[in-house]
């Protein structure tokens, strides 16, 4: 199986000399092509930080991170640009729409800024709307969607360019219990069907049980790991990830 | 105190974003000062009488134009505070929940705007003390005064009227928030950065046909301006002016929609790379500002119509003052009062001039050469005879106050050609029986010329003169400062030779004069001595005691009259036209900055769905660059036809004599609108950049 992210002895501080914290820690595992991986930990244990650092929002204080065989943590200006703009696909807990477009022009926009041409742009972003069914709001603005269409949107935006790797933060962090469930469906037709690779973060253990595998984070370090084997029911594997979550300590009960 | 220090830190915090906002007020204290003050520094100038009237005239209407500037500034200025205010909604929010009341957070405010009012009064005060000094080199420069008696001045009353006024407007801030404040809840200032897009949502239908609708509204009122000037009374200019601004507004209601939805049908444009982010933002942007839109695009009309032309107007004075005065001077005297001649009056108006000034002891030897003739009239040949049938009602609609018993004025052809070639203006020749109208003021011209092109025969005593040509002869009997010979009649010797003393009755004689001198000092000195002539008592009460005055004008007095009356017009152009594109471009800089945070946002999601910088710097700059261009462009096209009806108004030449003064108003729009331009750019581009 082709690897698509390795993350080596990756550190990140923050603060300056004698007064730092280690957000991550000698963090490394990797990621194959078509695994839908998990990432959970409770509030700052540095989840974030982490998908930050893969997504080249942040940069890493050690370690090196790489997506398809190149080392991300050296590229720098535009071509960091063109590569999240290529090999990556984001969904955030906000959304993050742009509010002047509507949502098909939102969808639109990330092959236009990849100068891919009209007539293919058309044929594309009609192709995903209907895979994940938000034909009925392309025309629509933000403001007039619901969270769980504007997150479905924002999912379109992010897989439209087919990038190596789909990178969510918290995708359900903002939707109620029927969205999220509406959402994680369609990251599963994704993974499934298109065969797209996603990396999620989240704190939610209903979300996480749609992930083939989960990796568990606490204070910076990788604390466990979890495989969903094959056949085995979500509502299984959904326990399995409670119990490492009671295992963690108190810290996370509060998510449950 | 400790809220005097909050204060203190705000306004250096956010000085960056505030350096608009204070230069403006800065420019516009130093301008109010600069031109309030010219009372005090003219007032060190030697200046002759008649430029001493102008001056005064000047300062007096500058002081009317001053009150308009103010409420411009003020509305400027409680606008922009009011914007200011509102993007700071979050860190009220702050105070809030920590326990300070509204009365605190108004008193902060209170103290932001009182330490902004001082320094901006302070500074501004200070550039306008030295820029008067220039404007006192400007002054005299254009009345042509010496410049020796030059002291510094500090205009007190100038100052004291600045910081009136503009402390007044500063009260008015105050108030308005505190007012802003009191309104606000503390959920609503949480939820103030999550201001998101909403129900701004126009059918771009309604869009389309709405830009129809303005465009045709628009073109119906420039074409009533430009090319029916004539036809415009006060109240069908009024119904202009409405239309104008109603079609301005409705241009920037519909204007972006209807983009958007043409530029959307051409796929290959919208698509391609940021372009339809940027279309989106400006459409944002336009829609949420279609009153200010409006409001500072009629600002610029107004700036670039006053600027053009009332620069040269300066210009078109000038040129004609070369054709309509060509002799040092114009003596004026009624003849032939009727009555008794032991009446005194009755006896002077038998006298020429020439015999008159010699009765009078007028030195001959000042005067070079002269040329005197006599214009008459004839109590049957009025109006009556010159207009008749259809033209006659046409005429008393347009002019419902003619006289129509107002007798024409009749002028020998050979005494004509005798002054005009005196003046170097062209001769004219008739023969018998016919007959021929000078005339060189446009509106009446035209009225004459339909007149002529009537064959309209005319009768004096028992003979009766055809029309020589279909259209008016150019020329004039008496100077001034513009063509404003209304028409008379030039008939053949015969006629005058036939009728003088019976049918024709001599009205007032004319007579033109040189000065004995070449050089325009001695010009200037014989001038001096002429008008002690014309001013000596004696001479005075002779002439005022018999009610027959001889009446003149020199070419110096008309000339320091018209370069006053074009100065006082540039000059005020001047104060109106910065203070508008000012204010103008001020509002447009505060309205984009004061979004900044709402695209900051907008901007960042490019930045993480993997647009270049560069990119995104460009996207930026055509958005900022269509947002300002868009109402500067409007104004223009506005003002060509502005232009062109204050041209077919003042009977200008526009290709002639507007060259200069519209290169001068381009360079100047430029230079004060590029700077905003670059200075919101810049303020942008900053403030989307911060992480």
């Amino acid at each position: 199986m082709e690897q698509i992210l390795e993350v080596r002895d990756v550190e990140k501080y923050y603060g300056s000399k004698g007064n730092f914290t280690k957000a991550l820690d000698d963090i490394s595992f990797s990621v194959d092509a078509g695994e839908f991986v998990g990432i959970m930990g409770a509030s700052g244990s540095g989840k974030t930080t982490l998908l930050n650092c893969i997504s080249t929002i942040d940069r890493v204080t050690c370690g090196n991170i790489l997506v398809s065989g190149k080392d991300v943590t050296v590229l720098k200006g535009n071509r960091l640009n063109k590569f999240r703009r290529e090999e990556l696909g984001f969904v955030f807990q906000d959304f993050n729409l742009l509010d002047t477009m509507t949502a098909y022009e939102n969808i639109a926009l990330a092959l236009s800024i990849q100068k891919v041409p009209v007539r293919e742009i058309e044929k594309r972003v009609e192709e995903i709307a209907e895979k994940l069914d938000i034909e009925d709001v392309l025309k629509k603005y933000p403001y007039q969607m619901s969270g769980g269409q504007k997150q479905r949107v924002a999912s379109a935006r992010a897989v439209i360019g087919n990038p190596k790797l789909i990178l969510a933060d918290e995708p359900t962090g903002a939707l109620d219990s029927r969205a999220s469930r509406m959402l994680l469906k369609s990251f599963e037709y994704l993974n499934e069907s298109m065969k797209a690779t996603i990396l999620m973060v989240t704190h939610d253990a209903f979300t996480a049980s749609y992930a083939s595998r989960i990796l568990f984070i606490k204070d910076g370090k990788l604390f466990s790991e979890l495989r969903r084997e094959k056949e085995e029911s979500r509502k299984l594997f959904f326990e399995k990830i409670i119990d490492v979550v009671s295992l963690l300590g108190g810290e996370l009960n509060d998510v449950i | 105190m400790m809220l005097f220090k909050l204060s203190l830190k705000n306004i250096k915090k956010s000085f960056k974003d505030y350096v608009i906002y204070f230069m403006t007020l800065i420019l516009g204290v130093a301008i109010f000062y600069v031109f309030n003050a010219m009372d005090s520094q003219t007032a060190m100038m030697r200046l002759s009488q008649s430029t001493k009237e102008i001056v005064e005239l000047m300062i007096y209407m500058l002081t009317g134009v001053s009150v308009v500037v103010a409420l411009i500034l003020g509305f400027l200025i409680v606008y922009a505070s009011n914007f200011l205010i509102r993007r700071r909604k979050k860190e009220f929010g702050i105070y809030m929940t920590l326990g300070m009341g509204k009365r605190e957070i108004s008193r902060i405010l209170l103290g932001e705007t009182i330490l902004i009012g001082l320094l901006s009064l302070a500074a501004g005060i200070g550039i306008g003390v030295f820029a008067s000094q220039f404007m006192s080199i400007l002054v005299a420069k254009m009345f042509e005064t010496d410049m020796s008696a030059y002291t510094f001045i500090f205009s007190r009353q100038a100052a004291v009227k600045t910081v009136a006024c503009f402390g007044i407007m500063y009260l008015i801030v105050i108030i308005f928030n505190v007012f802003t404040i009191s309104r606000y809840k503390l959920i609503d200032l949480f939820h103030a950065c999550r201001k998101n897009e909403k129900g701004r949502l126009k059918s771009s239908g309604l869009a389309v046909v709405l830009f129809a609708v303005s465009c045709a509204v628009l073109a119906y009122a420039y074409i009533q301006v430009a090319f029916h000037t004539q036809e415009l009374d006060q109240q069908k200019t009024m119904l202009m002016i409405v239309l104008g601004c109603v079609g301005t507004f409705l241009m920037f209601w519909s204007l972006s929609g209807f983009l958007l939805k043409l530029l959307q049908r051409i796929g290959k444009f919208y698509h391609r790379g940021l372009n339809a982010f940027v279309l989106r933002q400006v459409n944002s942007n336009i829609n949420t500002a279609v009153f200010s839109m409006t409001i500072i695009c009629l600002l610029f009309f107004v700036t670039i119509t006053v600027l053009s032309t009332g620069l040269s107007l300066n210009h078109a004075f000038r040129q004609e003052l070369t054709r309509n005065c060509p002799v040092d001077m114009n003596l004026v005297k009624t003849m032939d009062v009727p009555g008794s001649t032991d009446d005194p009056a009755v006896a002077a108006s038998l006298l020429t001039v020439e015999e008159s000034m010699k009765n009078l002891d007028f030195d001959f030897s000042l005067l070079q050469d002269w040329v005197e003739i006599t214009v008459y009239t004839d109590e049957t040949f009025t109006w009556n005879q010159v207009f008749r049938g259809e033209m006659k009602e046409e005429v008393e609609k347009k002019f419902p106050r003619i006289r129509w018993d107002g007798c024409q004025s009749i002028v020998g052809v050979s005494e004509y050609n005798k002054l005009a070639s005196y003046y170097g203006m062209p001769v004219c020749e008739l023969s018998e029986g016919e007959y021929q109208v000078v005339c060189d003021f446009s509106s009446m011209e035209r009225l004459f010329n339909r007149s002529l092109a009537d064959n309209t025969p005319v009768t004096i005593g028992e003979t009766t003169l055809l029309p020589r040509e279909t259209v008016c002869a150019d020329g004039f009997l008496l100077m001034n400062i513009q063509n404003s010979n209304l028409g008379f009649y030039l008939v053949p010797d015969s006629v005058i030779a036939e009728y003088a003393g019976t049918v024709l009755s001599r009205e007032e004689n004319i007579l033109a004069a040189n000065y004995a001198a070449e050089k325009k000092q001695e010009k200037k000195e014989i001038e001096e001595r002429v008008k002690a002539w014309m001013n000596d008592d004696a001479v005075w009460r002779n002439m005022a005691g018999s009610g027959i005055a001889v009446d003149g004008l020199t070419k110096i007095y008309i000339y320091d009259s018209a370069v006053g009356l074009s100065s006082v017009i540039t000059f005020i152009a001047i104060y109106l036209g910065i203070v508008f594109l000012i204010a103008g471009a001020a509002l447009l800089a505060l309205k984009e900055l004061s979004e900044s945070t709402v695209n900051k946002e907008r901007y960042a999601i490019l930045d993480k769905i993997g647009v270049d910088e560069k990119q995104k710097h460009q996207a930026l700059l055509w958005q900022m660059g269509i947002f300002f261009g868009l109402p500067m462009l409007l104004a223009m096209i506005h003002a060509v036809f502005g232009i062109l009806y204050a041209s077919n108004l003042l009977n200008m030449y526009a290709e002639k004599d507007m060259r200069s003064s519209l290169v001068f108003t381009g360079a100047f729009l430029i230079f004060v609108y590029g700077g905003y331009f670059l200075a919101t750019y810049m303020g942008s581009r900053r403030i989307i950049d911060e992480k």
